[in-house]
């Protein structure tokens, strides 16, 4: 076997860059398997032991205010493994260098041991009693603000200023992912988390004895769906705000959206360039053994068995197949790694698993090779199962069809070159099929993700354009009664404030119950609007509810119908409300009502949490450094920076994700032209001699091939859209939560920007081929019997 | 350059033209035409010196064994080719020098080649091969005509898969001179045929000399077809050997091999 296997690696030297461009595809296929999986797996490992090791708890709940002593009821529930009872409090804080206020979430660190949510504590040491205010900050606003142990930041705890020493920075399983209270983008640098000794909150708020937020750690195997009745039913007397679990635990939520996405990434993109290599390993190997029929003839007649034979071409593909696996490897590793690392900067882990179970690497490999060898059997089992004899003739040559049976019933004299090749794509309507179908997938993956782009652009115009219109929003740290509203009205470079409230409410329909944020606004409301599917406006209604149309699907509720409400604060008792429309709305579950009616159905007094501003652009100091002087007022965010920061965010992440699609895009479509033209010209190469010969110039003889690749890639890209469009849908689909969806903008840019990516790579590819079609021998290919 | 000045440029001895049409100039000659290959670290001397000339309306028939330089002086002449040194020209093109472009340009407008192996084009019909050729001349024959001129106006809708050698051979002589060359250049035409229909392939050839006055040259190994041609051209060794001048003809129908 020793000559044939020297044969095997003059060939693949021989046929290097077919090689190397289906090796390619291979690799991009094995590369996003190992990316998306082992970057997935990675997370989750990560995450887990991550959870595990700092005992993040199950359930949380808020509370108004409860004595320690009622923590050792909850401790006994049935179920409860372990229960921490702790003070959280939002705070305005004031930061060197920044020019609006920034808000801290305070919480109480007990004496001894946490019991749950363990911190881990990156540098520095805990904060201590009876010196002076001093706080452990998380990592990523440490970072944010450049604070170390020993820095200072003002922080305003119950109205009055406190300067708040850092002795430490530290993570928690809490806050993997930190955000503003109801804010949708992690705001780094204006919100941060502090841990304060509990008895120093305890006594500013007067909170001594007390906790206002329990968290249980389960037992295994225990309901939580019980227990949560149960801790729901204990808190009721106490302001209990409704538990819930780590399905409803804001950090855990976002991150495991995300890791959703990464796993079906996985799911998507590897079995595509798989499907694409197994048709270019049939086809170049058809071809190769089209070429050879001779030399298996001869081989054959010199005793080497069919087998033999097929293992040898089989062998040819399996050298691809380990070409490409290792290159695969070798990026999915590296590509994997650095994706694990940003991820891990993004969000805060205190170390990095890089798990990967080597079945992953397996499972690469296998499928690869599998889907290479599924492509070469076909190509092989032909040949090689043919008598010595006849494979030893010359293969008959290929008989060609006239179009419509030589009836043009247009009667178009087309240009011969055209009917060249329209008949040599016919001749060959698989493999003319299969280039077609691997081109419109290049397209398909480009359409199928930079989809998103446009989606989020219109995501943003629709939160910060059109329906949150507002400068700039101040939020009081609690509930304050109407009269604020002239309070910060008269604040400097405060054009125009209206009020709003929000309430926790628990909304529900049957059995099936959520808690989500009532927002409340004035009827004469104009910086926040209400829109329905077509951006039209809707108008508050006297009476009843607004609700996104997740949640009407999440409650199965219509327009008309009447849903139980439930508020989380204040009189508990559960109303019958009517639902009058429907918002469309892409973050989160949500209600809204008139201010007025609010205020009717809580049967209290006006009440508001804070008040949307237009700002005047030249006064945004004087109103900050107002701010900062009568913090009590509450934290302001200002939709200029938020609108900034998710910009940025988002570019960052778009600007990799579109170059690496853009590259695997760029490997299928140079993969398939590359191959598909290098046959062609195989094939044809002669008839282009001839055409040389008989004085056609080498533009004209090129274009023969080049309208070949032309015609798959303008036939591909019709296709292409539509697989895109799928594509597209599928992951809305599979991102779409109840705390986030995406709508499916399709703008005409996304299929220009694709099919330009694969027109490109073809051309590429076309232009390489085109020089092989220059340095054509004439005479030596005339000279010669095919 | 214009044509008197030819046989002012020409060198050695005046060709005995006492069969060839009479009162024609010279369309093709060549001077010192030299061609080296280079394979390796081997050279080559394809054609040494070689020193030629063609009236308008010959038929030559090239005779001499393999690697004797035919092939290469005939791809030289058909613009195929360029040689190391020396000179080629037809009428007033410059070939020895040509580029690439004024190269194409001379065999769209001047040459027809005809080879062993026939390479017609397998996805076009005869008629449509034809066409292919007639599309890009300046005063081409209808397809028709040129196929009825080689007996294939019955074949005209078949494939080359559907032909026989003889007939793709016949498709390729009408391929070549649907264009009405100048010159039409054949290497090898009837090796791949049997003598019948060979003969029939070279009917059709002398057919198109006598009718349009084609200058045409013929390589052959086979010494049967000497009698047809106005002259014999001998090569050996890069070299024509000798040129014999056939008094009478023989009609392509006498022979046989």
């Amino acid at each position: 076997m020793h000559a044939l296997l020297l044969k095997l690696l003059r060939e693949l030297r021989r046929l290097w860059a077919q090689v190397a461009s289906i090796a390619l595809v291979m690799a991009a296929g094995v590369a996003t398997l190992i990316i998306g999986i082992g970057t997935y797996q990675s997370l989750a490992q990560t995450r887990a032991e991550y959870y595990a090791n700092h005992n993040f708890a199950d359930i949380f709940v808020s509370l108004a205010r409860a004595p320690r002593s009622l923590l050792n009821e909850i401790g006994a529930i049935d179920g409860v493994l372990a229960v921490d009872g702790r003070i959280l409090r939002l705070a305005p804080a004031d930061i060197e260098g920044l020019e609006e206020p920034a808000s801290v979430l305070l919480i109480s660190l007990p004496d001894g041991a946490q019991a749950l949510n363990k911190l881990y504590l990156r540098s520095g040491r805990l904060p201590e009693l009876g010196r002076g205010t001093e706080a452990v900050v998380s990592e990523v606003f440490a970072k944010a603000r450049d604070l170390i142990p020993g820095s200072r930041l003002d922080v305003v705890m119950n109205g009055t200023l406190r300067a708040v020493t850092i002795t430490g920075i530290a993570l928690s399983p809490e806050y993997i992912y930190a955000m503003t209270p109801g804010e949708v983008m992690p705001s780094e640098g204006r919100f941060g988390v502090l841990w304060v000794p509990a008895d120093l909150l305890a006594a500013t708020y007067d909170l001594q004895g007390a906790f206002n937020t329990v968290s249980l750690k389960l037992l295994p195997g225990a309901s939580p769906a019980t227990i949560i009745a149960d801790v729901d039913q204990l808190l009721a007397p106490y302001g209990g705000q409704g538990a819930y679990g780590r399905d409803q635990q804001t950090s855990h939520t976002f991150l495991d959206a995300e890791l959703t996405q990464l796993r079906g990434m996985s799911a998507v993109l590897p079995p595509i360039f798989l499907l694409v290599a197994a048709f270019l390993v049939n086809m170049t190997l058809t071809r190769l053994i089209a070429l050879e029929r001779e030399q298996i003839g001869l081989l054959k007649a010199l005793g080497y068995s069919s087998l033999a034979i097929a293992w040898h071409y089989v062998e040819f593909v399996l050298l691809i197949s380990i070409l490409g696996t290792a290159a695969g490897y070798g990026f999915g590793i590296w590509a994997g790694n650095g994706l694990t690392v940003l991820y891990a900067q993004y969000y805060s882990f205190p170390v990095l698993v890089f798990s990967r179970d080597p079945v992953l690497y397996v499972i690469a490999a296998a499928i690869t090779i599998g889907a290479a060898v599924l492509g070469a059997i076909s190509a092989v089992r032909k040949a090689a199962w043919l008598p010595p004899a006849v494979a030893m003739l010359p293969a008959a040559p290929p008989v060609y069809r006239q179009l419509l049976r030589g009836r043009n019933p247009i009667v178009v004299d087309a240009p011969q070159t055209w009917i060249i090749i329209a008949r040599h794509l016919l001749h060959w309507p698989w493999r003319t099929a299969g280039g077609v179908v691997g081109m419109a997938l290049a397209a398909a993956i480009l359409v199928g993700s930079l989809w998103s782009i446009g989606a989020i652009n219109y995501m943003v115009d629709y939160t910060f354009n059109r329906t949150e219109r507002q400068d700039a929003t101040i939020s009081f740290l609690g509930p304050r009664p109407a009269a604020a509203l002239y309070e910060v009205a008269r604040l400097p470079g405060v054009m125009a404030a209206e009020p709003f409230r929000t309430v926790g409410i628990e909304i529900r329909s049957g059995h099936v119950s959520r808690r989500v944020g009532l927002s409340a606004y004035a009827a004469t409301n104009d910086q926040t609007r209400l829109l329905d599917a077509h951006l039209g406006r809707i108008a508050l209604p006297e009476q009843g509810l607004i609700i996104s149309r997740t949640l009407a699907r999440v409650l199965g509720v219509r327009p008309g119908d009447t849903v139980e409400v439930k508020p989380l604060e204040g009189d508990r008792r559960v109303r019958l409300v009517t639902v009058h429309g429907l918002v469309e709305g892409y973050l989160g579950l949500a209600a809204y009502m008139d201010l007025n009616a609010l205020h009717e159905m809580l049967d209290r007094m006006p009440l508001i949490s804070g008040v949307n501003v237009e700002i005047d652009e030249s006064r945004h100091s004087d109103l900050f450094a107002a701010l900062k002087a009568t913090p009590a007022l509450g934290m302001i965010s200002l939709r200029s920076v938020a609108l900034d920061r998710f910009r940025q965010t988002m570019a960052q992440n778009m600007f990799v994700m579109i170059g690496v699609l853009v590259a695997m895009a760029g490997v299928i479509a140079f993969g398939v032209v590359y191959n598909l033209a290098r046959i062609s010209l195989s094939e044809q190469g002669r008839e282009m001699a001839s055409l040389r010969v008989l004085g056609f110039s080498r533009g004209e003889v090129s274009m023969l091939l080049l309208a070949e690749i032309a015609v798959v890639t303008l036939l591909a890209q019709p296709l292409g859209w539509i697989l895109g469009y799928w594509l597209a849908l599928a992951m809305v689909s599979s991102f779409s939560s109840e705390i986030f969806t995406m709508p499916l903008v399709l703008g005409p840019e996304v299929f220009v920007y694709s099919t330009g990516v694969v027109i490109a790579a073809a051309a590429l590819s076309g232009f390489i081929v085109r020089r092989r079609i220059d340095r054509l021998d004439m005479i030596a290919v005339l000279k010669t019997r095919e | 350059m214009v044509n008197g000045d030819f046989a002012a440029n020409l060198l050695g001895p005046p060709s005995p033209m006492a069969s060839a049409p009479t009162g024609s100039l010279p369309v093709l000659r060549a001077r010192g035409l030299t061609k080296i290959y280079r394979m390796g670290e081997v050279e080559v001397l394809a054609l040494d010196g070689v020193d030629f000339s063609a009236n308008a309306g010959e038929f030559d028939v090239i005779l001499g064994p393999s690697g004797s330089g035919k092939s290469t002086f005939l791809n030289i002449v058909g613009g195929l080719d360029t040689p190391t040194s020396g000179d080629a020209w037809f009428l007033d093109h410059q070939l020895a020098n040509a580029d690439e472009r004024a190269l194409t340009r001379y065999r769209r407008d001047h040459v027809g080649f005809v080879f062993q192996f026939y390479n017609l084009v397998p996805s076009l019909t005869a008629r449509e091969n034809v066409k292919l050729v007639t599309e890009i001349s300046r005063r081409p024959m209808r397809p028709e005509e040129a196929l009825d001129l080689v007996g294939l106006s019955d074949r005209m809708n078949h494939f080359p898969a559907q032909l026989s050698g003889g007939e793709q051979q016949r498709v390729a002589i009408a391929r070549a001179i649907a264009k009405r060359p100048d010159l039409l250049l054949c290497d090898e035409p009837t090796g791949a045929l049997d003598s019948k229909t060979g003969v029939v392939v070279l009917e059709a050839l002398t057919r198109v000399n006598a009718e349009f006055g084609t200058t045409t040259l013929v390589i052959t190994h086979n010494v049967a077809i000497r009698g047809i041609a106005h002259r014999v051209i001998n090569f050996a060794n890069g070299r024509i050997a000798s040129i014999e001048t056939n008094q009478t003809r023989l009609p392509a129908a006498a022979i046989s091999w």
